[in-house]
């Protein structure tokens, strides 16, 4: 922060200070001014209201509504989190290989899936396992959301994870490759052994922020009916006509637990860096990041 | 083959797709404004911007967009009843533009940010040095710089916001997303001709964007 | 160091593998059955009901506990009437949308979740019943005068929730100049209803009326009580099932007892909701024919 502001600004004067001081107090005014602006409406509206607050935030509220809604947000983005890793993989080598036609085709495939809004991609999968799958019995039609959310979120950011690999590998030091091949490696002997594990560990970082998108992600099964955290604060306030506050706490319990994941994740990149010749920084997209190499 | 000739006959495709786009232009010019006065806050020397600046984009890049556009339909507009138009489609609209904005503002700022983070210091040190005072330094050295190099993330922000305007359909709005859970819902036998028709459309938006975002940002590359 | 890849690779697929098992239909709560349970309808030891978990006063499940409401009444009447004590009783979620595939694939053995008996659906499943004719109707503010019907809503803000094709219809058949909202639950619907962004909410009347009926709700909201279609709800069994003649023996012989009209009033307490009376014992009301 400090070395960008003084990018920007010199190191403030005594006139200046006197400045920041002023605007450090209008801009409490403000904020202070606007929330409780929002405070009054929400009175007005009876949302204040105490048992409102009580019945969101109770023992059976913790015990039967958010922990079960966050164990099914949660394991549904763990094993995103390892099938799109898998998937990532597989698709980022098929899109280093040697061989043109297959790399073109693990291109086509990674570009489209990431194209592909990931609400499209889910709404689809969830009619076709309801409707396609559920009824040869291979998976309970009731499960048929939580598939849908699981592929789902796989097979977009598998495309993202193999991108990472892709460019993870692009990005390292030349030497690497050039000393790999001196010493008498093959191509793919290279790959295997020297560039992907390299790559990898430069990923860490992007992948622990990558479980971020998941997570933030996997809330659009809301969308097709999946039982997760935001669907049973839905459910808690339909009960107890407290559907704002129940929403506001699924929402802080989100936030914290991102909150958690993106403080690792930069914490994992200064302790990694030295163990790579390619670049930790995590790479921060937004719910679904971009479409083509980021270079 | 004829049934799924009688879709677009019966659907409008066009017109949800449309709305996809509608919502994409005013929400970047939204999440770029509001994104720009947060990237100034977060490099101002003003402690108090700062920390407005920080805890925003810690706040909402760690929320779910689906929880800002469920919240902010349910609460803002049910509770703190502010109503943009008496007409629900438009209003509806306004919301959703306006979440998605907030949303990704959050990610403009850190991409502007990002863009000033590549500028090195002897630039400014450099631009003092020559007696150009902060603001035709900011102006004339260091923002043109930082712009250029935050070409990437701005696209690839850009890109996200295109493809989350999907998330609309929860306040509500009628966009290509929902369109294709009615139309699947009418047509269950076709349901693989209509995501891969729908799925295509987003890739044709999507595709040249990110196409244009390299260009430009090889293209306007600082070479340093 | 390749050995290394490989064991991670094993624990992810394994952990992967694990907490797949255990998938939401398996573990209780977040809604759906076992399938392939050895148990199946009539002589197994329990029998796997489909109701609603979030709809209050027909099938609403607080917390852990269990189901309450118009249809887990009826239900525990009908199993008990076909010889499965309440507690065999197992309880499963079946949204609107999985209702067909869950008996279709065997994964219940009845279903009572405002279930309207149509011809497409019967194409895919069997009914018995109806156990009660619903019509659509409107829930308004209890002060409310003005709006006595579908007619009344020109200008008026409605809300429905989405997928449901009961606005639409008013819409079209009543009212054109009518405002609509579509929303995720009829929860949010009665929240906008309650701060008065929105001026009526549009279902079947006794959905209205278990919403309008819930503690928090009590005393601020009114059925209009003046349906205008008829939904006929029916007891969803798997297409063929041999269920079908002992389940409508068993509803109509709660009728007669008065278990049913006991259990239609304590649902709906306070809501000054009374079901069509004409509908419920008109043609509407008739039991459907057990051959198949």
């Amino acid at each position: 922060m400090r070395t960008q502001a003084t990018v920007l600004f010199d190191a403030p004067g005594p006139k200046a200070r006197r400045n920041i001081l002023l605007s450090n107090a209008a801009a409490l005014v403000v904020v202070l001014v606007i929330v409780v602006l929002v405070l009054i409406q929400l009175n007005e509206q009876d949302q204040l209201a105490p048992e409102k607050w009580a019945n969101a935030l109770n023992a059976n509220a913790w015990a039967n509504y958010y922990l079960p809604g966050l164990k099914f947000t949660l394991q549904a983005s763990g094993i995103a989190v390892v099938t799109a890793m898998v998937f990532g993989l597989i698709f980022g080598f098929l899109r280093l290989a040697p061989f043109g036609p297959i790399r073109w085709f693990a291109g086509v495939v990674v570009e489209f899936f990431r194209a592909v809004p990931v609400l499209v991609m889910m709404f689809f999968l969830y009619f076709f396992f309801s409707r396609i799958v559920a009824p040869t019995g291979l998976i309970a039609s009731a499960d048929a959301a939580y598939y849908g959310v699981i592929v789902g979120l796989t097979v977009y950011n598998g495309a993202v994870i193999a991108e990472l690999v892709r460019s993870g590998v692009k990005s390292l030091p030349k030497g690497q490759r050039e000393a790999a091949a001196a010493v008498g490696m093959t191509n793919n002997q290279s790959l295997r052994l020297v560039e992907v594990p390299q790559a990898l560990t430069a990923m860490l970082p992007s992948l622990l922020s990558q479980f971020v998108v998941i997570i933030k992600d996997s809330a659009l099964g809301y969308l097709i009916g999946f039982y997760e955290l935001l669907q049973y604060s839905r459910q808690l306030g339909s009960g107890y006509s407290n559907i704002l506050q129940t929403l506001v706490v699924a929402a802080l319990i989100f936030i914290v637990i991102n909150f958690i994941l993106t403080w690792l994740a930069s914490k994992l990149a200064g302790r990694l860096s030295s163990r790579t010749g390619g670049d930790t920084a995590p790479v921060t997209s937004t719910t679904m990041g971009p479409a083509l190499p980021v270079r | 083959m004829n049934g799924f000739l009688e879709l677009f006959a019966e659907y409008d495709i066009i017109g949800a797709f449309w709305m996809n786009i509608r919502l994409t232009i005013l929400a970047a010019i939204g999440s770029f404004a509001l994104g720009t006065v947060l990237a100034v806050f977060r490099i101002s020397p003003v402690g108090s911007l700062r920390a407005i600046g920080t805890s925003y984009v810690n706040v909402v890049r760690n929320t779910p967009l689906t929880i800002i556009m469920v919240l902010g339909v349910l609460a803002v507009w049910g509770q703190l009843k502010i109503t943009f138009s008496s007409d629900f489609e438009l209003n509806f609209f306004v919301y959703a533009v306006i979440a998605l904005s907030i949303y990704h503002a959050a990610f403009v700022c850190e991409a502007i940010r990002s863009g000033v983070n590549t500028v090195p210091q002897g630039q400014a040190e450099a631009a003092r040095a020559i007696g150009l005072s902060f603001l035709p330094a900011a102006r004339v050295v260091v923002l043109p710089q930082a712009l250029r190099g935050a070409i990437t993330p701005l696209g690839n922000t850009l890109i996200a916001l295109t493809k989350n305007t999907t998330v609309a359909a929860a306040a509500s709005v009628a966009e290509a997303s929902g369109l294709m859970k009615t139309m699947i819902e009418f047509n269950p036998n076709l349901m693989v001709s209509i995501f891969l028709t729908i799925a295509i459309g987003f890739c044709i938006i999507v595709i040249p964007m990110g196409l244009l975002t390299t260009w430009l940002s090889d293209k306007l590359a600082v070479a340093r | 160091m390749r050995k290394k890849y490989i064991s991670v690779a094993a624990l992810a697929a394994s952990a992967a593998l694990a907490l797949s098992a255990c998938s939401p239909s398996s573990t209780d709560g977040g809604g759906g059955g076992e399938t392939g349970g050895g148990e199946t309808q009539g002589g197994g030891e329990t029998v796997r009901i489909g109701i609603k978990f979030d709809q209050p006063g027909l099938g609403f499940r607080e917390g852990s506990g269990d189901p309450t409401g118009f249809d887990v009444d009826v239900a525990k009447y009908v199993a008990g009437e076909l010889g499965y004590a309440e507690g065999d009783i197992e309880w499963i979620q079946t949204p609107s949308a999985n209702r067909e595939n869950a008996l279709e694939g065997g994964e219940v053995d009845m279903i009572f979740a405002t279930y309207s008996i149509t011809d497409e659906r019967a194409e895919r499943v069997g009914f018995a019943g109806p156990y009660f004719v619903a019509g659509q109707d409107l829930l308004v503010r209890q002060d409310d005068t003005e709006i006595t019907g579908p007619e009344a809503l020109n200008g008026k803000n409605l809300c429905s929730v989405t997928g449901s094709t009961s606005a639409q219809r008013i819409k079209d058949e009543y009212a054109e100049g009518v405002n609509l909202v579509e929303q995720g639950g009829y929860a949010e619907c009665v929240t906008y209803l309650e701060s008065g962004q929105v001026d009526a909410v549009t279902t079947d009347d006794i959905i209205l009326a278990g919403l309008a009926a819930t503690p928090e709700n009590a005393g601020k909201f009114k059925v209009v009580g003046n349906a205008f279609t008829t939904e006929r709800y029916g007891v969803g069994i798997p297409k063929g099932s041999d269920q079908c003649q002992a389940i409508n023996d068993a509803i109509t012989k709660m009728k007669d007892e008065g278990a049913w009209e006991e259990a239609l009033t304590a649902n709906t307490e306070g809501t000054g909701y009374t079901p069509d009376e004409t509908l419920n014992n008109g043609p509407d009301a008739e039991l459907v024919s057990c051959e198949a």
